[in-house]
């Protein structure tokens, strides 16, 4: 064929255009959503708390991931700086993935449960009073920023549409669960831990006010990253092989 | 031989271009393109009108005062379309055969966008080199800033070029206007519009959170109507020409923008809160989403930044050296595997992941694969000097466009060398990325953009030549100083910090702690940024040169020009 075909003929090169550039994407996007191996088989994965995901919104806002990804690689010093290997089911509910493209910071892939709720905040207020050396910026207006969660069931009800398994009474609690989750020792917050399992109740010493800041959602959300796969049932050998 | 000559019937036949065409196909009835002009100032006000709607029924129905804002931004551009439509005599294209006013509004909006991308990116580099700089404020931290430099420079500086060009492009090569009467006026001023409403939002914190993707649900939707148009535009302007053959250089800007909708559609495709909130939910998760992601992350590379630039490349090379491009064969073999081989190397930005294996060794294969189209393109832009490399010393406009295909030859070697896994596993998520990418976007998009800028800018303003050229060898100068200065900061800084993380000590442990690579990367930062400011002062060298030149002042160095500095009409022809 000669090739003034596509050249004489604009629908044709557009078609054959097309064509060529719909192959690559349809051959490694497409399986992805029905090769059973893609995602592990593990235990431990729940949606976030409806605090925990207004805090995802706040890294998500802030651009946290341009400089940390979420994404421990199968490499060994990677493994021992930050912990097991990530897996494709821990970001199941991510909507989006965060899992970054650049380490100007560590990964925060398994940063849950490595610092207190008090180091997180006032490293967030003030990254070098805790790290000399830090270049992190500082996020002060965390802290004094009421957290807005008027919508929270709105976006809940979305992320249901979207695939993430909220139940019913998820959703319908999320309003009180929001509350609940910066109140300690609370009948409220073991409610909250029967329909989130390993939620962390966020603590910060000399708290008096009621209502979440947005410091409270973001470190909620920091503390679980990382923390809901239950790594002893996890058999990576097992049918997970890819 | 005979491709050779084919190809130079091809650009020989832009090169000449009569002017007289276009007055016997429109001079035929005059009333009926009267009422056909009526009809398309009443559609387009139409559409203005419930563009400015939507805008103010945000305003009032939003409880979020950024939403608020952008709802005003909406019906304040569509208010100062109609003022434009209804003050828009045509007076300066009505004796062209060209519809040129957009395509001076894409070129003045692309030396704005730049000039404004560079400032914030450098800005960026200084707040990595001193964290004061980002002064506790949401607004300009580096989380915020950053998305703002990206989609700056890709989108605004790069797309207004792309934009600019192709609409030139696309005119003379088919010897016919553009489609449209209101059309590619909508185009550039919509597009324009989609830059503020996506800017403005990244500082008030309206973000998906994908890279190059960060544009919200209502920003994303804008921007398809925009776009599709600009589809339109370009596919009717090409079923009008008068040549038979469809030009090498609009291959190239078809695909860029039938595949720029694709990826765009198919990435953004997302769920909002409220119809009239900002926030959305992008539909895939996970590893789905992280595929879809760099899909379209590394084809806003390929086609956004490769694909539509090697357009200018195609035209704006040959023109400016008045030879015909190298190889025809090549060209068309180059366009269509670079096509189909830059959509599969999307999982190299996945290597080690929890992406499955099989997708990461498909995408490393392919982008070693790429290697080869990518210096086929490179080749028959470089080879097309053969016989005239003296112009390389003699024309400065010519230097950056030459100098920018050899940036683009490195940085497409560079890119394959650093799919493969292991260099993967030492490069990815460090500076070198960082590097690599700025020798892409500085040495190839943005030289070969200036390069097409200074030629533009005398051609569409109908003068004799730049203002300066010796002002030209200046921007060239400072800004390969710049990028040097950039790339190979980030060489060093990228490889330091990626040997650091792995490095183990006698005893068997990690040798570092996190924050010590940190502190080691500082001096690279400080020359980062300097890199960059002189890359800004290359490009305020250019504004400068650019806005004395559409003021109409007095050449310096007439004599040094060549002829094709010169509008069409103005050019001495050549002694046959």
């Amino acid at each position: 064929m000669k090739h003034e075909v596509f050249e004489k003929n604009s629908i044709l090169l557009l078609v054959g255009i097309l064509v060529m550039v719909s192959i690559g994407g349809m051959v490694q996007i497409l399986p992805l959503f029905w090769v059973d191996s893609t995602i592990e088989k593990v235990r431990g994965m729940r949606p976030y708390t409806p605090l925990e995901q207004a805090g995802r919104d706040i890294y998500i806002r802030e651009g946290c991931y341009n400089c940390h990804s979420q994404m421990i690689r199968t490499l060994r010093d990677e493994v021992e700086r930050y912990g097991h290997y990530s897996l494709a089911a821990e970001s199941m509910y991510d909507h989006p993935f965060q899992w970054g493209s650049k380490r100007t910071g560590p990964d925060l892939a398994r940063v849950g449960a490595k610092y207190s709720d008090q180091w997180h905040g006032e490293h967030l207020t003030n990254p070098r009073a805790l790290v000399p050396e830090s270049i992190m910026p500082g996020y002060p207006w965390l802290a004094r920023t009421p957290l807005q969660y008027a919508d929270i069931t709105e976006r809940m009800k979305t992320l249901r549409m979207v695939g993430v398994p909220y139940t019913d009474a998820m959703i319908q609690n999320a309003m009180k669960d929001v509350k609940a989750q910066i109140d300690p020792e609370s009948r409220a917050a073991r409610e909250l831990l029967t329909r989130y399992p390993k939620a962390k109740v966020v603590r910060f010493d000399s708290r008096t006010v009621t209502e979440p800041s947005e410091l409270d959602a973001l470190v909620a959300y920091l503390q679980i990253l990382g923390q809901m796969v239950d790594f002893t049932s996890f058999d990576a050998a097992g049918p997970n092989l890819r | 031989m005979s491709a050779l000559g084919k190809v130079s019937r091809f650009a020989g036949a832009s090169i000449g271009g009569g002017p007289s065409f276009i007055a016997t196909a429109v001079g035929g009835s005059m009333t009926m393109s009267e009422d056909r002009n009526r009809l398309s100032d009443a559609l387009a006000m139409f559409a203005m009108a419930a563009v400015a709607a939507a805008g103010l029924t945000i305003v009032f129905e939003t409880v979020e005062p950024a939403m608020m804002f952008h709802g005003a931004l909406f019906a304040l551009g569509a208010v100062l379309f109609i003022v434009f439509m209804m003050s828009y005599k045509g007076t300066r294209d009505a004796g062209s055969d060209f519809t040129d006013g957009p395509i001076r509004l894409a070129v003045v909006a692309s030396i704005f966008w730049g000039i404004a991308g560079f400032l914030v990116g450098d800005i960026l580099a200084w707040q990595l080199a001193m964290p004061a700089l980002n002064f506790d404020l949401p607004w300009i931290s580096f989380g915020r800033l950053r998305p703002l430099h990206t989609s700056a420079v890709i989108f605004a500086f790069g797309g207004n070029v792309l934009l600019a060009t192709s609409f030139y492009v696309v005119q003379r090569t088919c010897h016919a206007r553009l489609a449209g009467r209101w059309a590619p006026w909508f185009v550039v001023w919509g597009y324009n519009l989609f830059i503020c409403i996506a800017g403005t939002g990244y500082l008030l914190g309206i973000t998906q959170g994908k890279e190059y993707a960060e544009p919200e649900w209502y920003a994303d939707l804008w921007l398809t109507i925009v776009w599709v148009t600009y589809l339109l535009v370009f596919l009717g302007t090409l079923w009008k020409r008068k040549e038979p053959h469809i030009y090498v250089a609009n291959w190239f800007y078809l695909a860029f923008i039938v595949t720029v909708a694709m990826l765009h559609l198919v990435n953004n495709a997302a769920v909002p809160v409220s119809f009239v909130g900002s926030k959305s939910y992008i539909v895939y998760s996970g590893v789905q989403d992280a595929m879809t992601q760099w899909w379209y992350g590394h084809n806003a590379v390929g086609f956004f930044l490769t694909a539509g630039f090697l357009g200018i490349m195609y035209y704006f090379i040959p023109k400016r050296i008045e030879r015909p491009v190298y190889s025809y064969r090549l060209s068309i073999v180059h366009f269509w595997t670079l096509i189909f081989l830059y959509i599969w190397a999307g999982p190299h930005h996945l290597h080690y992941t929890a992406l499955p294996d099989w997708a990461q060794t498909l995408g490393m294969t392919f982008s070693i694969m790429l290697w080869m189209p990518s210096w086929g393109g490179m080749i028959n832009g470089l080879m097309s000097l053969a016989g005239a490399w003296d112009k390389l010393r003699t024309d400065p406009v010519v230097r950056l466009l030459v100098v920018s295909v050899a940036f683009y030859g490195m940085s497409t070697f560079e890119g394959p060398m650093m799919s493969i896994k292991a260099v993967n596993s030492l490069s990815h998520y460090t500076d070198w990325g960082i590097g690599h990418v700025h020798s892409g976007s500085l040495g190839w998009v943005a030289m070969v953009s200036f390069g097409a800028i200074y030629c533009l800018v005398p051609w569409l303003w109908n003068r004799r030549g730049l203002y300066s050229l010796k002002l030209v060898e200046w921007h060239f100068w400072t800004a390969t100083i710049g990028i040097l200065l950039y790339i190979t900061a980030m060489w060093v800084s990228g490889i330091t910090q990626g040997l650091m993380w792995r490095a183990y000590d006698k005893l068997g442990f990690l040798q570092y702690s996190f924050i010590e690579t940190v502190e080691a990367m500082k001096p690279y930062y400080v020359i980062r940024a300097i890199g960059g400011l002189l890359f800004i002062t290359g490009a305020l060298i250019m504004a400068y040169n650019v806005w004395r030149t559409i003021r109409g002042d007095e050449i310096r160095d007439l004599a040094d020009q060549p002829r094709v500095a010169a509008a069409p009409a103005l050019r001495l022809q050549p002694a046959e």
